[in-house]
């Protein structure tokens, strides 16, 4: 049986772990920041050390739908890792946000350099992505109530 | 008790706009005890019976919260203090919480699948020490439709999150699997109890033994349709279980196998 780790950080092997670590840099936004707006330049990403982000749609005319939050340990974008590097969603603070920042140029650049740093960085957000695509799935089954 | 006795509605409350908390006294006899996780045959005279699990055990007092989808959900969810009801029970199996004494305790409930599971979160309230940690995952369609929030609020290590926010949501998005993200515990030493429709009793086990949870130890309740509740008529068949007498708390690792037969 595979025993999971959770967290982005927590899925990769330890060496990959610290040379990511290496490109990170402490940030925090205060709760209402916008991180960032649908379609904007995916050019950095975040892993959440504390606080809630919500992540959401902009609907004409309407208030931005809030389609997920995302909180401690969880990785705040995968638009950075491929192209046309844009975000899908935008980004809210709902509580005050500590999170590690990193440049996605660098850290492509680097998975480039170095393919086996650069293949457990994208199975670890292939991951992510696959999580949030069950979820997003799951929950067009309306699971909590009876057929209507 | 295979016959209903009757009971007194002495209160009655809206949960949510389609669900009602109705507390029922014995008129004259008593039945058993409940136990966590068991459920009653409840009587609207002149309309037929209903399984409803008990949402809070009192002494002699049964609590039940009924969602109103059809014709006896809904005689029942309009009943008003003074109404008579007859009651059948207990049945089913319950819990077993005593099997997860040291262990750490995940409960998990979808929608109303919270109503069977809050006398087990107050058991173990009730009993400090006896188990590890405790969570309380709690994931709704919408904010209106979460049950007993004041009381949920006070519950320590609970987390609720809705698929869809109004205006005034300010709490967790997505479904009730990503808060296990969140929780604290230790899947070689935890026990879960799990509540709500099957795709989210499935994402959610399913989840759990991923992480290394034995399957023994994921008890799931499985509310199929019931008539007589006594393991006669088999109208709540599951393979080889009659879940009125073998359930409606099954583990997963005789769950799993019988929930992923397609339908014929
Ligand atoms: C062991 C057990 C415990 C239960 N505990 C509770 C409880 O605490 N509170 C509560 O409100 N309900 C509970 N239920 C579900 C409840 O028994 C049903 O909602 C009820 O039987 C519906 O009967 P009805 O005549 O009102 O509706 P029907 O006319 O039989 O059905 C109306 C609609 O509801 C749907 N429906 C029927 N039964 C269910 C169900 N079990 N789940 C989802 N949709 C259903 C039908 O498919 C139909 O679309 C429990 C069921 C079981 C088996
Ligand atoms: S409800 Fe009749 S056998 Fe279970």
């Amino acid at each position: 049986m595979t025993v999971v780790r959770h967290g982005f950080l927590g899925a990769l092997p330890p060496a990959h772990r610290d040379r990511l670590a290496g490109f990170a840099r402490d940030v925090s936004f205060p709760a209402g920041t916008r991180v960032f707006e649908e379609d904007g330049v995916a050019d950095r990403f975040w892993i959440i050390r504390s606080g809630v982000v919500a992540l959401d749609v902009h609907v004409p005319g309407r208030r931005a739908a809030v389609v997920e939050t995302l909180g401690e340990g969880d990785l705040l974008g995968w638009s950075w890792l491929f192209e046309p590097y844009r975000w899908h969603l935008g980004a809210q603070t709902r509580a005050a946000v500590v999170a590690s920042e990193f440049d996605a140029g660098r850290v492509r650049a680097a998975c480039e350099e170095d393919p086996a740093f650069g293949l457990a960085v994208t199975n670890c957000v292939a991951q992510v992505i696959a999580r949030r695509l069950k979820s997003t799935r799951t929950r067009l089954l309306d699971l909590y109530g009876p057929p209507r | 008790m295979t016959v209903p006795v009757p009971y007194r509605v002495v209160e009655c409350e809206a949960a949510t706009p389609d669900t009602a908390t109705i507390v029922l006294e014995p008129v004259e006899a008593a039945l058993q005890p409940f136990t966590p996780g068991q459920f009653a045959m409840v009587y609207a005279f002149g309309v037929g019976d209903i399984p409803l699990s008990v949402s809070a055990i009192d002494g002699h007092r049964l609590t039940h919260t009924v969602r109103a989808v059809g014709a006896i959900s809904g005689a029942l969810h309009a009943l008003r203090p003074g109404g008579i009801v007859g009651v059948r029970g207990p049945f089913g199996t319950g819990w077993e919480l005593s099997a997860a004494s040291g262990l750490d305790l995940l409960v998990v409930a979808g929608g109303i699948g919270l109503a069977p599971l809050r006398p087990l979160v107050r058991e173990v309230l009730a009993t400090p020490g006896r188990y590890g940690r405790l969570s309380v995952l709690i994931g709704a369609r919408e904010p209106r439709e979460l049950l007993y929030t004041e009381e949920v609020r006070s519950w320590q290590g609970s987390l609720t999150t809705v698929d869809r926010p109004d205006e005034r949501w300010q709490g967790e998005v997505g479904v009730v699997t990503t808060l296990l993200d969140r929780a604290a515990f230790d899947p070689s030493s935890a026990a879960a109890f799990i509540c709500g429709p099957e795709p989210m009793i499935r994402a959610t086990a399913g989840e759990l033994v991923h992480r290394g949870l034995e399957p023994d130890r994921i008890r799931v309740s499985l509310e199929r349709n019931m008539h007589c509740a006594t393991g006669h008529c088999g109208h709540c068949q599951l393979g080889p279980l009659l879940l009125c007498r073998d359930g409606p708390v099954v583990t997963w690792r005789l769950a799993q196998p019988l929930l992923m037969v397609r339908e014929l």
